[in-house]
């Protein structure tokens, strides 16, 4: 990741109305990087893209775009594009026209545009259809357009809100690797606005979580999911087991902790060290069971099983707590714990997580 | 539901003709069409019936075959019968179009950023807005003139206001073409503001910002996003207030002083002072031709546009 800043974004506050959507945001967005903004529906993930776009200005704090101060900026002086939810094509231009409206309004002469537009419909594959109208495509070749269009005019950073909601299961992931490419190929900054957390660990370079007007943590995908820094965290990116816990002793980065069903284990306590009530965070698929069981083991009634196929998740009864596992079906045999049986339950301490309460 | 019992007729092996007051839509519709045969079809065959018979010695006609009301538009006939040109009904015709032209011109360059203006608004106050905008509406139209008369005319309200800024005193702003326009563009703003209003509204905001974030200026924004995508309702509202301003009556007789005459005015005189009843037939025939020439062309525009989208 190269260390230069694209993005600068110091305490940053918005509110609408008396509500307040954004509490005082800080953070940093290399070049070249793909950023995601992730979170929950009113996180305020999309308030902040368009503050980057200009189509809001906050209440204070400010925003550097490469070192430059653009809160008083109006969005059509900012080297910056958009690709919106709803694609946003123009509806009465045809393609061609809708890649080079940027280009246009930048002043570029005609030969220069005309290559552009034909290099980028190339580069998404829509070059057979230059001359048709937004409405005559699907919902996949929009997205392709609205792309091409946004990357056209070659902007220091590519805004992207929700871009892939609106599709099917199947495309949205073929539009992952074209996205992912695409930016690799470009060097250009992407900043991804998503509320899927699959989506975000699959394609990006750091990730910010954001929940209640706050970031509440950034990182890499594996740091996001692996060592989440707050229940926020573990809870909105991806499965997990809460399990209430006292902390009895920390000492050297380890907390030595006590389980509801009476275990005592010792875990690192990077996320939480003081003494007292925490919650332990735990993967369903970090969860082992019955042959495989390893490091901390217990046992378990299974009391419901849900076979997905490649996966198959179980609900377990353990002393009266309940916790969530799932097993990869590595060969046929691989679901053959029935319901109701009482099985080795075991982790490996260090996948587990102390957090606050 | 003509094909199905098409086909159970063909089935039970019989072809019986299906006539048309077996269909209970043909009942259904018998008042409208009633209603716009006699109301509207039938008045305007009168008309094109009495536009080409003889003008009677003391007003009203006679059933004779006579184009001498279509003549009289372009020619004067002299006493001896020989004919010549004279400009002067012509004349009236351009300057009809030409007032009803500059109204809707007016209208549209008011209408545009009032509609786009009350499109912004929350819902709330945007339907308090639109009612007002349709408020004059609810008032007789002779009232709405006379308010104007009582504003421009001598001794008026905007005359006297002039005066007390320091202009010269007895001004009168009545009885020309400025005073008739005025009234006219009052009269048809709403017919303006309501479809841009509905158009505008249709338009999806995010393709404004679209423009914006691709460098689009405010003007460019208007000129290559906006308006094209606000056409449809810019030429209705044109039409609705170009068409109506073509017929204005009220506004030249009692703004313009009824000596400006415009092809309303002049209508109203044939039939009225003028006795002429084919000739004033002659120019509402002429009239309604040349109103719907420009509606065929503005709907053929629409389709090659709508057929290109």
């Amino acid at each position: 990741m190269n260390q230069s800043k694209a993005i600068e974004v110091k305490s940053v506050s918005k509110y609408f109305g008396a509500y307040q959507a954004l509490k005082s945001v800080s953070f940093n967005i290399g070049s070249n990087e793909f950023f995601t903004m992730l979170g929950p529906s009113g996180c305020g993930k999309t308030t902040l893209l368009r503050m980057l776009a200009g189509f809001e200005s906050p209440n204070s704090g400010s925003i550097q775009l490469n070192g430059r101060e653009v809160v008083a900026i109006p969005p059509h002086k900012r080297r910056v594009n958009t690709v919106f939810q709803s694609y946003a094509l123009f509806p009465h231009m045809t393609l061609e026209q809708n890649v080079a409206y940027g280009l246009e309004n930048l002043g570029w002469d005609q030969t220069r545009i005309r290559n552009r537009v034909g290099e980028m419909l190339e580069r998404v594959h829509m070059s057979q259809m230059a001359k048709r109208k937004p409405a005559q495509l699907s919902g996949g070749q929009r997205q392709r357009i609205a792309l091409a269009r946004a990357l056209a005019p070659e902007p220091e950073v590519l805004l992207l809100d929700e871009p892939l909601s609106a599709l099917d299961l199947k495309l949205r992931q073929a539009m992952r690797d074209e996205l992912r490419t695409l930016q690799r190929d470009t060097g250009i900054t992407f900043v991804f606005v998503t509320h899927d957390q699959e989506e975000a660990l699959d394609m990006s370079d750091r990730i910010a979580v954001l929940g209640g007007g706050e970031v509440q943590q950034i990182g890499t995908p594996t740091e996001i999911y692996e060592e989440p820094v707050n229940r926020f965290v573990a809870d909105f990116v991806g499965e997990t087991n809460f399990l209430d816990v006292d902390v009895v002793e920390t000492a050297a980065g380890q907390a030595t902790i006590r389980t509801p069903f009476g275990v005592a284990l010792t875990v690192p306590a990077t996320g939480h060290a003081a003494k007292g009530r925490a919650i332990l965070s735990v993967r369903p698929e970090k969860i082992n069971l019955g042959d495989q069981a390893q490091g901390v083991v217990f046992e378990g009634r299974i009391t419901n099983k849900n076979y997905m196929g490649g996966y198959t998740h179980y609900t377990l009864d353990v002393a009266g707590t309940e916790l969530r596992a799932s097993r990869r079906n590595a060969s046929r045999e691989g679901d053959t714990i029935p319901l109701g049986a009482t099985v080795p339950v075991g982790f490996v301490a260090g996948s587990a997580r102390v957090l606050a309460a | 539901m003509t094909d199905s019992v098409l086909h159970a007729t063909a089935e039970a092996g019989r072809a019986p003709r299906v006539r048309f007051w077996h269909d209970p839509s043909f009942w259904g519709l018998l008042p409208s069409r009633l209603l716009m045969g006699f109301a509207l079809i039938l008045p305007i065959f009168i008309i094109a019936a009495v536009s080409v018979a003889t003008r009677g010695a003391h007003g009203g006609f006679a059933w004779d075959f006579n184009l001498a009301g279509y003549r009289q538009i372009l020619f004067n006939e002299g006493w001896t019968g020989e004919l010549e040109f004279t400009p002067q009904y012509l004349l009236i015709i351009v300057r009809t179009f030409l007032l009803a032209g500059a109204t809707t011109l007016i209208c549209l360059l008011f209408a545009v950023p009032v509609a786009y203006f009350i499109s912004r608004q929350p819902p709330g106050r945007k339907a308090a807005l639109i009612y007002l905008v349709t408020l004059p509406f609810w008032a007789s139209m002779i009232l709405r003139v006379y308010a104007w008369m009582i504003i421009l005319g001598k001794d008026g309200t905007l005359p006297r206001l002039l005066e007390y800024l320091g202009l010269p005193s007895g001004m009168s702003l009545m009885f020309n073409d400025g005073a008739t326009l005025t009234a006219m563009v009052y009269t048809a703003m709403p017919l303006m503001v309501l479809p841009v209003f509905a158009s505008i509204e249709k338009l999806d905001g995010t393709l404004i910002e679209a423009s914006h974030d691709l460098y689009g200026s405010r003007w460019v924004t208007l000129r290559r996003v906006i308006l094209p995508l606000t056409a449809p309702g810019i030429v209705a509202g044109a039409i609705l207030v170009f068409v109506p301003s073509l017929g204005a009556v009220l506004e030249p007789s009692l703004m313009g002083g009824g000596k400006q005459m415009m092809m309303g005015t002049l209508i109203q005189l044939q039939f009225g002072g003028g006795r002429n009843w084919p000739f004033g037939a002659a120019i509402a025939i002429t009239l309604m031709a040349l109103v719907m020439g420009f509606l065929i062309f503005a709907a053929l525009r629409a389709a090659r546009r709508e057929a290109a989208l």
